[in-house]
């Protein structure tokens, strides 16, 4: 049987603020949740493994401390890892740890091969640039010379993410969070990246409006075929988006699985807490 | 008290700037920083130029200053004032007699020679700035040629007003390597600076760094594929005085008819050819 090559594999991933002591670092360490009581180091993630298929949908869940923004971080190069590798098969066919490349390789990567939505606009957008030049600056730096085709380009995402044109100039700090969201959405999909990085997109927006950045989200996925991770504490949005699903907790995966499978049939004693205190 | 050393600075500070030069010309566009003394003017107003004027001023150097293209302006008559003071040495407004010429703003139309050397006031040497606040992370910009920030202040600009708004100060690359805020002279300047003769000193007093255009260095202006760098247009415009119109010109207006008129702005070289004239006649 022939195996399907993964889009992205993370291996033993590992990210700790703070150096260890003896204390945690011996072998059944006791941590109060991932924090070492002794030498305050936090474990925000720990051996964190999976892998990424081509066009899936990957949701994350667990409860805020559990390492999900952080691992979204070390993804996009946005904090570096302690630990462990991660294999594109889209940079080097898969060969080279993305982890260990240089500066200028990582910025690469994120430039051509990753797009990421904040939770925060304000992290992912340049209030005071018009959209049209957020959504571009995507592809300067990826190497985009060409006003013109940039400006098309830009243009067309705006449409897509439903940005009615005569506010394509705008900047986005007088758009409303739904707004920005979508802006940021657009300015992640602009070099047609392969993977696509959404942290906790629709917290904080209200239902009409998350519905309508769900369903822009799941379009992109079907008609673009790209491959997403999604992280939310959101069970609601877990359900609709995601093909399979990670739980978290104290920044290990304790569980994972097909969505329907995870929120029907939690195994793991967190999850079932987790499933039946919000459902 | 002793006598003040000659050019003020004393020579352990000279040394250090002359230093931090010699490292800007091996590096071109590369913004060393340096310790930036306190002088008897205020940070802002021409001392990074300053300073740089003094540590590598001679005896027998000949010193022209420039302020906006005028040689007579206060920021130039009182920088030429301290220099010779504390020096000695002679003064001159015209461009070819002069051996260190420090300018705000402008580099002068008459073209510099492999003998002279032009020291430029920058007020903010980081053309990343707008885009970053944060030194560290401009520095590793730098680092890493990561000037996409750079080309999207233009294409900014480009939405905005279909054009590149940037009249002064508008970012080049050195030497196909470091993007370089070129101090706030006009655009018209900026193709002066490519493949220069004289070797180009810029100093920043107040953010502390200095860096160097080295003779004979590429430079090129920061721009698009389908929108090209140009300079500043002065189609069917001429100097009232001269007739010049090749030259950088000033919009002026008349107080008592309230017509608009241009003058060429380069006062000594404004001179310098109506003396031509004068004794053509």
């Amino acid at each position: 049987m022939m195996q399907e090559q993964p889009v992205l594999s993370i291996r033993q991933l590992s990210k700790q603020y703070g150096d260890g002591c003896t204390h945690c670092q011996h072998e059944d360490m006791k941590l109060e949740k991932n924090f070492c009581p002794v030498c305050k180091t936090v474990y925000a993630c720990r051996s964190v493994s999976f892998d990424l298929y081509r066009g899936e949908i990957l949701g994350i869940v667990g409860e805020s401390g559990s390492g999900k923004s952080t691992l979204m971080k070390s993804l996009y190069f946005d904090e570096t890892v302690t630990s462990g590798e991660g294999y594109l098969v889209d940079y080097e066919n898969g060969h080279n740890n993305i982890f260990t490349e240089s500066s200028q390789m990582k910025r690469h990567i994120r430039n051509t091969i990753l797009g990421m939505v904040y939770q925060n606009p304000m992290l992912g957008l340049k209030m005071d640039f018009s959209s049209m030049s957020n959504i571009a600056e995507k592809q300067i730096a990826a190497g985009n010379r060409h006003v013109r085709q940039m400006e098309e380009r830009s243009l067309s995402l705006l449409q897509h993410v439903k940005i009615p044109v005569h506010r394509s100039k705008e900047a986005p700090k007088n758009f409303s969070g739904g707004m920005q969201q979508r802006v940021q959405i657009a300015k992640a999909m602009s070099n047609n990246p392969p993977i696509l990085l959404l942290d906790e997109v629709t917290t904080g927006l209200d239902l009409s409006v998350q519905a309508d950045v769900l369903d822009l989200i799941k379009s992109i996925q079907r008609e673009l075929n790209i491959s997403m991770i999604v992280v939310s504490h959101d069970l609601a949005v877990i359900r609709m988006l995601a093909d399979r699903t990670i739980v978290m907790l104290n920044g290990e995966i304790i569980e994972h699985g097909l969505t329907d499978q995870v929120l029907e049939d939690p195994q793991h004693e967190y999850t079932q807490q987790l499933v039946y205190s919000l459902l | 008290m002793s006598a003040v050393p000659f050019a003020l600075l004393d020579e352990q500070s000279k040394r250090e700037i002359r230093r931090a030069i010699l490292k800007g010309i091996a590096i071109p566009g590369y913004q060393v920083p340096f310790a930036s003394r306190e002088l008897p003017i205020a940070r802002g107003w021409g001392t990074g130029g300053l300073q740089v004027t003094l540590a590598l001023i001679g005896k027998n150097d000949v010193l022209k200053v420039i302020d906006q293209g005028s040689d007579d302006s206060v920021n130039a008559v009182n920088i030429k004032k301290l220099v010779t003071k504390t020096t000695g040495v002679q003064t001159t407004t015209r461009t070819q007699d002069a051996t260190l010429v420090q300018s705000r703003h402008r580099i002068p139309e008459v073209p510099l020679r492999a003998d002279q050397v032009l020291v430029l006031q920058v007020p903010e040497p980081e053309p990343l700035r707008d885009i970053e606040r944060s030194e560290f992370k401009t520095k590793r910009y730098h680092a890493e040629k990561e000037y996409s920030g750079a080309y999207l202040m233009l294409f900014e600009q480009i939405m905005r007003y279909n054009q590149t708004s940037q009249g002064a100060d508008y970012p080049v690359l050195v030497n196909g390597r470091y993007v370089m805020n070129p101090s706030p002279i006009p655009r018209f300047d900026n193709p002066k600076i490519h493949q220069s003769d004289a070797l180009i000193l810029f100093g920043a007093g107040r953010e502390k760094k200095i860096y160097a255009v080295p003779p004979y260095t590429n430079v090129e202006s920061l721009a698009f594929e389908d929108y090209p760098f140009v300079v500043e247009q002065f189609e069917g415009k001429v100097c009232r005085e001269t007739g010049l119109s090749d030259v950088f010109l000033d919009e002026l207006t008349d107080e008592v008819t309230g017509e608009t008129y241009y003058v060429c702005n380069d006062t000594s070289y404004m001179q310098e050819i109506l003396q031509q004239k004068v004794a053509a006649k």
